[in-house]
């Protein structure tokens, strides 16, 4: 219960996890906004080619639930993944760290904590924001645009209830990755790169890039998440999710395993 | 009580501390003294369970440090006044402190008085100068109300009066029956704050003893007596096979160099013969000499001959 609180007095008592939680707020919410509105004016685009008797060339742009929850999905859970990474790395920079596991000489317990407590604020904080983008794009969508926008059947929901699962691992993943490498801007290049580029040059590599497509990790959130990109995995979301918190499982094992041996 | 039993550290094929037996304890200010290098932060990184040793071990009160319960309330040990973050305010970070070992928030504000620090208690730890930080640092050691208290180089980089505060401040926590260990690079700071020393050199130990029996051993001790009976107190001394030589400095004159000898054994032989003294004091050869003589094979890093260095443009 101590660290819990020591953790937790850590996290509050300076700015940046603030910073970065107003970041998440606005580029998750401010994002579906902008997918509502080209959406709308897509839509719009199109009614008026149809009203002037033409053919338009496009199909309107009528996005789904989990579109609407991309900027959370998206960038909001990768500023999630900095802050978790920060949370580690900064005490190792400060030298902070060997007064934490002076104070909590069982590092499991401190690495346990910081992910449980960041991963659990960042869920709760990702699962809001999920409905705040819904009422957002939908609204800025207008009924016409915002037809696809519907809180119901599974696929929706999941788009709902995935992105605070795929938060919490996210963070999970980035304390591990922040404890292996012990110093920022590694674990944060590393945390960014590795979803967002590196995954996708494998398609670069032709048919041994697509065989092993589907056992990436992020490939296989996305996929849990609804966004499968055209890649023909060998089990469906939930596989996909257990497949990604097996990685995260293994990662995470192996940070324990080594801020344990190693010196402070 | 701190027990270090045959505590070894390979860092690659380098021994920082090597196979290193001493006790440390309670009640008094025990320094551990050795050059730069020597081993002494490797030593009590160990004690703290922050680095592993490759053989030895180390007890505080007869446990591990990783098998204490609360550990910050046994345990206070300040490594590096500068491990704080610097946009964490002082109260925050011991606030973070003292909520890890369950330690009442009252006692936060408590500590900061005890070092004077209430003013600044809300300002960023980034914005501290070196004595401040000192001072926080004193404060987080000393939240646990803990019996055991390490300081590694506490006073590098103070001034005067912060030195003097520090050097007070051990002191009365050892005279608070606490077990106090203070390592120093500089004898000269130890022969005025602590009591005991455990001196090592290349990791390993050179001498555990009293700073007195230390400082008589190992430095040419000599006493420079000023009597008006010099003739009769020469032939005394130089009776019990003392060897004795003019001061040849004294402005008052008659005065005696006494080689080898305690004010002790001077002023025993000068009252047995009633012999009238005007002075009589130790003069030791300074600490810093003594203390080369004595680790001066286990510097790791000699420096070069100024002579060599300069090559006679002196």
């Amino acid at each position: 219960m101590g660290v819990v609180n020591a953790e937790r007095i850590k996290l509050t008592s300076t700015r940046s996890p603030w910073w970065c939680t107003v970041a998440i707020i606005a580029l998750g919410l401010g994002l579906a906004a902008v997918i509502g509105l080209s959406a709308k004016a897509s839509y719009n685009a199109f009614v008026d080619e149809v009203a002037k008797g033409d053919k338009p060339d496009f199909e309107p742009f009528l996005p789904t639930l989990a579109d609407a929850v991309g900027g959370v999905s998206g960038f909001g859970v990768l500023i999630l993944m900095i802050l978790a990474a920060l949370a580690v790395t900064s005490e190792y920079r400060f030298g902070i760290i060997r007064t934490t596991f002076q104070a909590v000489p069982k590092r499991d317990s401190v690495l346990i904590t910081k992910a449980g407590l960041i991963g659990g604020f960042g869920a709760l904080l990702t699962f809001l924001l999920t409905f705040g983008a819904y009422a957002i794009a939908k609204a800025t969508a207008g009924s016409d645009a915002g037809a696809a926008l519907k809180l119901s059947g599974s696929e929706a929901w999941r788009a709902i209830y995935g992105v605070p699962i795929y938060a919490f691992l996210c963070v999970v993943l980035a304390v591990a990755v922040g404890t292996l490498l012990r110093q920022s801007a590694g674990a944060i290049a590393l945390l960014l790169l590795w979803p967002l580029l590196v995954e996708n040059l494998f398609g670069l590599f032709g048919r041994f890039g697509e065989n092993i497509k589907p056992f990436l990790p992020f490939m296989n959130a996305n996929n849990f998440l609804g966004a499968p990109q055209g890649v023909d995995f060998h089990w469906g979301p939930w596989g996909s999710l257990a497949y990604f918190a097996a990685f995260v499982a293994v990662i995470f094992g192996l940070a324990l395993f080594t801020v344990n041996r190693r010196d402070a | 009580m701190i027990e270090v039993r045959g505590l070894t550290k390979e860092f690659g094929p380098t021994k920082a501390v090597e196979d290193l037996t001493f006790t440390v304890q309670p009640g008094m200010v025990t320094g551990f003294l050795g050059p730069n290098g020597a081993g002494k932060s490797t030593t009590m990184r160990m004690i703290l369970g922050l680095d592993r040793p490759t053989a030895g071990t180390a007890l505080i009160d007869g446990k591990r440090y990783h098998d204490l319960k609360q550990p910050l309330r046994t345990v206070g040990a300040l490594l590096d006044a500068k491990w704080v973050h610097p946009n964490r305010s002082a109260k925050a970070h011991l606030q973070w402190m003292a909520a890890s070992n369950g330690i009442p928030m009252s006692r936060v504000d408590e500590v900061l008085r005890l070092v004077g620090l209430t003013e600044v208690a809300g300002k960023k730890a980034g914005g501290f100068s070196l004595g401040m930080s000192q001072r926080l640092g004193l404060a987080a050691t000393l939240l646990g109300d803990p019996k055991v208290l390490l300081f590694d180089e506490p006073v590098n980089g103070l001034d005067p009066e912060g030195i003097v505060w520090i050097r007070k401040f051990m002191q009365r926590l050892a005279a608070e029956g606490r077990t106090v260990l203070v390592s120093s690079h500089l004898l000269s700071e130890m022969a005025l704050t602590a009591e005991h020393l455990v001196v090592i050199g290349r990791g390993r130990l050179i001498a555990d003893t009293t700073v007195k029996q230390f400082v008589d051993r190992s430095s040419e001790s000599t006493v420079r007596v000023r009597s008006p009976q010099l003739d009769a107190l020469r032939s005394a001394l130089t009776s019990q096979g003392l060897t004795v030589r003019e001061d040849g400095t004294s402005e008052l004159g008659g005065a005696l160099i006494v080689l080898e000898a305690t004010t002790d054994v001077v002023g025993q032989i000068a009252g047995g013969q009633g012999i009238v003294l005007h002075e009589l004091a130790a003069q030791q050869g300074s600490l810093e000499d003594a203390f080369m003589k004595l680790t001066g094979d286990d510097v790791q890093y000699h420096a070069a001959g100024i002579d060599e260095v300069m090559g006679g443009a002196l």
